[in-house]
């Protein structure tokens, strides 16, 4: 879809040698852009390139060091977000900005100047909500709501205020394919309108569906301006990373081996009053395959992660067998010595202490494999295997003795995923294996994945990027409500049937959750 | 206009520089309230930090006051570096110093080097056992530490008191609160002629060297550092914050129950009501400008124990009160406090 000629041709928002510089890294250097009225603008980078530092000057977060924005032809200088707000810049975060224990109407209240009668509002935002396709119930508390909802509600928040320019930031990263749609369907009718929408996303199928324009940030610079719809995935990957993009090798797997991990009729209640409990699943996974766990985000893959991984032990054994041994009880340590790694979602604090050396980090798992001698540290068997982690695994950094916190999201993602295979175990469970990773390390990660699965290994991987899945997986299953599907082999599914099991809708998945299923189908 | 603003990454030369600033700082806020309260400035720091090391025995009272610290700044550290706050060392070293002079009184006129060995032992576990409450509570309960540790130290104060009142008073000593003067073989042998520094000095050393090589060398203090850095991380990796818990409250109790025996078979030569000058507090001080570094707690044990002298002194020849002392251990910790902000800040001048 295109935009009407004519009166669309003016331009709305520019942007001038933008230039922001923080202490250690120039965020923005010298940006310009343009975004027309009733314009999809997509901005494409990977993580770190600016995107984001970017996306808060306009909104008033931030503040430029050079360079000049024009607003509808006016310079402006954006000092804070009511400031935006005011002149009719609207903004949707990644991390949504909602109360959970508040109601729809109230958040939104909260967002807005003056007092405000909460019954006129909630008639108003079931206007918006109806004219845009964004079903919502004003009274309904937000912790009760689906991601989906949320981001619905967000959006509300940003049209009541009739924007002229509403940002977006990766506003997919949390929905089905199917809820992917619907959001493409409100922002093409908002664009078609005259609103103007600055797109934020890495996903380059998105931005050639949905944009019209496209402007790709590497390092903090524009490396090109391009129609998306002229363009390949791949001519835009090679602007966005500088090179080819890598393709991963994955042939058809071998013999399945033995049972790696067996959980049965695992059930977890959860303390969190916004958890979500886990019930009673099962599953095997062998020797020789990846099995992949796909769900929108906040079903149970936290609490599934924290049972298998041992950081939230059971009362009982028998629930998880780790290589044929009942291990619910067991520490985290105990199944390492099982022959256990995991690789968790937070790299920074979890995965990795910030402020100790990588040496020291690589101590925290690794150090079953002779680092200790009647309890003390041998510090050059663990040097030894710090130097080998960061050559094997090309981690970008300043020597063993680096920081875990210098290094960048993707090295810090290769050198965990080292410290764990390096270890050679029987069984692998990665979560979110490339989040917030850039491209090539994304590649690299996979390719690692498979060559362990190759080798023997039994790997699960629980990620919200179906894409991902789709790309690594012998066998995937879904995650909804705290209940996994049955599993299935990937030749014989597509994204469109996980996509709609991700709602909690496969077959035999029981009346009562059908029916809360339909509430997150729509979402 | 100055502003503070953030640095990219914590200055590494501020984090050693800022205890030095703090003392540098506590000099200068010393000089100004002695000349507040009308004596010469002057001659309130050669009296306060020069004159109680004139001579040999003013060395020795150095070492000797520093020694408590030391043991108890060690104990402490090691669970301040797993963010185990244990606060009430003051109470640990009173029920250590009982412990121990209830084996020191119950062989009251017997013989042996046993004696003083069991003391020693007695010692650590009395303070190890009342470290053990906040620990248990807490491994349970989920209580705060800080807050039941502190409380505990009244509570010693208090049995102590009754002790001496009861149980431990002398027979003989016209209802002194206070018990029998230790025997020789219950007392701490003299290191050097001419001064009361003892043998608990060489506790205090081996203390730092074992400190030393538990956090740097050791898995178990490894341990312990990621459970202080990153809570996570420590049960991602599988170590027991319970284990934690109970190793960073034991060790403190533990060193500063060898403190307080320590003190009570030295100096003091019995049990009283008064057998610490807030020693367990003090420690707290010290092990904070030491930056939890055992080379570090050497030297800040030895200002500490200068303040102390200092103090004294200072009420000797100036006529001022005793806290004195307290408000110079009061001005080091928020000046080290204030200046610890340079380590994440830095100052700029910016105009408008």
């Amino acid at each position: 879809m295109t935009p009407d000629q004519g009166a669309e041709n003016e331009v709305r928002l520019e942007l001038n040698g933008i230039t922001k510089i923080y202490p250690a890294v120039i965020a923005n250097d010298d940006v310009n852009l343009k975004v027309r009225r009733g314009e999809i603008h997509a901005v494409l980078g990977e993580n770190g390139a600016g995107k984001s530092t970017l996306m808060k000057m306009i909104y008033g977060v931030a503040r430029p060091d050079a360079g000049e924005m024009k607003w509808e032809g006016e310079v402006v200088h954006v000092e804070n977000p009511a400031h935006a707000r005011s002149l009719g810049i609207g903004m949707v975060f990644q991390h949504f900005s909602l109360f959970e224990t508040l109601t729809v109407v109230e958040n939104v209240a909260l967002a807005l100047p003056g007092n405000i009668d909460l019954r006129d509002l909630s008639i108003r935002i079931s206007e918006v909500s109806h004219k845009y396709g964004l079903p919502v119930d004003p009274q309904r508390l937000v912790h009760a709501l689906s991601v989906g909802e949320r981001q619905r509600v967000e959006i509300i928040r940003c049209l009541l205020q009739d924007p002229k320019l509403l940002i977006m930031d990766e506003p997919t990263s949390v929905l089905t394919p199917q809820a992917v749609r619907k959001l493409f369907d409100t922002l093409r009718q908002l664009a078609h309108e005259g609103c103007s929408i600055l797109y934020i996303s890495h996903k380059l199928d998105e931005i050639q569906e949905l944009c019209h324009v496209a402007t790709v940030l590497r390092n903090g610079k524009v490396t090109g301006d391009c129609i998306p719809s002229k363009e390949t995935p791949e001519s835009m990957a090679s602007l966005m990373i500088g090179k080819e993009l890598p393709v991963c090798q994955h042939e058809v797997p071998t013999e399945l081996g033995e049972v790696r991990l067996r959980l049965n009729g695992l059930t977890v209640v959860s303390d969190d009053p916004f958890g979500t409990s886990l019930k009673n699943i099962d599953l095997e996974i062998n020797s020789g395959e990846i099995f992949g766990i796909a769900g929108v985000s906040g079903n149970g893959q936290q609490e599934l992660l924290y049972a298998l991984s041992g950081e939230e032990p059971l009362t009982q054994n028998e629930p998880i067998v780790i290589c044929g041994e009942a291990a619910g009880r067991k520490l985290p340590d105990a199944r390492r010595a099982l022959g256990m790694g995991f690789v968790p979602e937070e790299r920074l604090g979890r995965g990795a202490v910030p402020q100790m050396s990588l040496a020291e980090n690589v101590l925290l798992t690794a150090h079953g494999g002779g680092m200790l001698n009647k309890g003390m540290i041998q510090f050059e068997q663990m040097y030894e295997f710090t130097r080998r982690c960061i050559d094997k695994f090309d981690v970008k950094c300043g020597g063993e003795k680096a920081a875990a916190k210098s290094l960048s999201g993707g090295n810090l993602q290769k050198f965990i995923m080292g410290r764990e295979i390096l270890q050679m175990p029987k069984l692998l469970v990665v979560a979110q294996p490339t989040w917030g990773v850039d491209v090539g390390a994304a590649a690299f990660i996979r390719q690692e994945l498979i060559d362990m699965r190759n080798e023997g290994t039994a790997i699960l991987v629980i990620s919200e990027e179906l894409e991902e899945l789709f790309e690594i997986s012998d066998r995937i299953a879904v995650i909804a409500g705290g209940k996994l599907s049955p599993p299935k082999k990937l030749a014989d599914t597509s994204i469109d049937e996980i996509g709609v099991w991700m709602s909690g809708m496969w077959p035999d998945s029981g009346k009562a959750d059908a029916k809360s299923g339909e509430r997150q189908a729509d979402a | 206009m100055l502003r503070l603003e953030p640095r990219a990454q914590p200055s590494q030369l501020m984090s050693y520089a800022s205890p030095l600033l703090a003392i540098v700082l506590m000099l200068i806020g010393g000089l100004i309230l002695f000349s507040a309260l009308g004596k010469d400035p002057v001659e309130g720091f050669r009296i306060f930090f020069i004159s109680p090391l004139s001579d040999i025995y003013g060395v020795g009272e150095l070492f000797l006051k520093a020694t408590p610290l030391m043991l108890i700044a060690i104990g402490l550290a090691v669970g301040f570096r797993a963010n185990i706050w244990n606060i009430g060392a003051e109470g640990q070293y009173i029920m250590g110093g009982v412990a121990g002079s209830a084996v020191a009184l119950y062989f009251y006129e017997s013989e042996g080097p046993h004696i003083l060995f069991l003391m020693i032992v007695a010692g650590s576990v009395g303070g190890m056992l009342w470290a053990s409450i906040p620990a248990f509570l807490k491994t349970r309960f989920n209580t705060n530490e800080i807050l039941v540790s502190l409380m505990l130290v009244y509570v010693a104060q208090l049995a102590v008191s009754w002790l001496v009142h009861g149980p431990m008073m002398d027979p003989d000593g016209f209802n002194f609160p206070q018990s029998r003067m230790f025997e020789e073989s219950a007392i701490l042998p003299i290191l050097i002629k001419g001064t009361r520094l003892n043998a608990a000095f060489l506790f205090a050393l081996s203390a730092l060297v074992v400190g030393y090589i538990f956090m740097y060398r050791s898995f178990l203090g490894f341990q312990m550092q990621v459970a202080g850095n990153a809570k996570n991380a420590a049960r991602y990796a599988g170590f027991s914050a319970k284990r934690m818990v109970w190793i960073g409250l034991l060790s403190g109790g533990g060193m500063a129950g060898i403190a307080g025996i320590s003190e009570v078979a030295g100096p003091m030569g019995q049990i009283t009501e008064h057998i610490s000058s807030n020693y367990g507090f003090a420690a707290i001080i010290v092990a904070f400008v030491a930056r939890l570094n055992p080379i570090g707690i050497f030297f800040a044990s030895l200002l500490m124990a200068l303040l102390y002298l200092g103090g004294e002194q200072a009420q000797q020849y100036m006529n001022l009160p005793s806290s004195i002392s307290n408000v110079f251990q009061g001005m080091l910790l928020m000046f080290l406090l204030g200046s610890d902000v340079f380590i994440n800040y830095r100052l700029t001048w910016k105009r408008g």
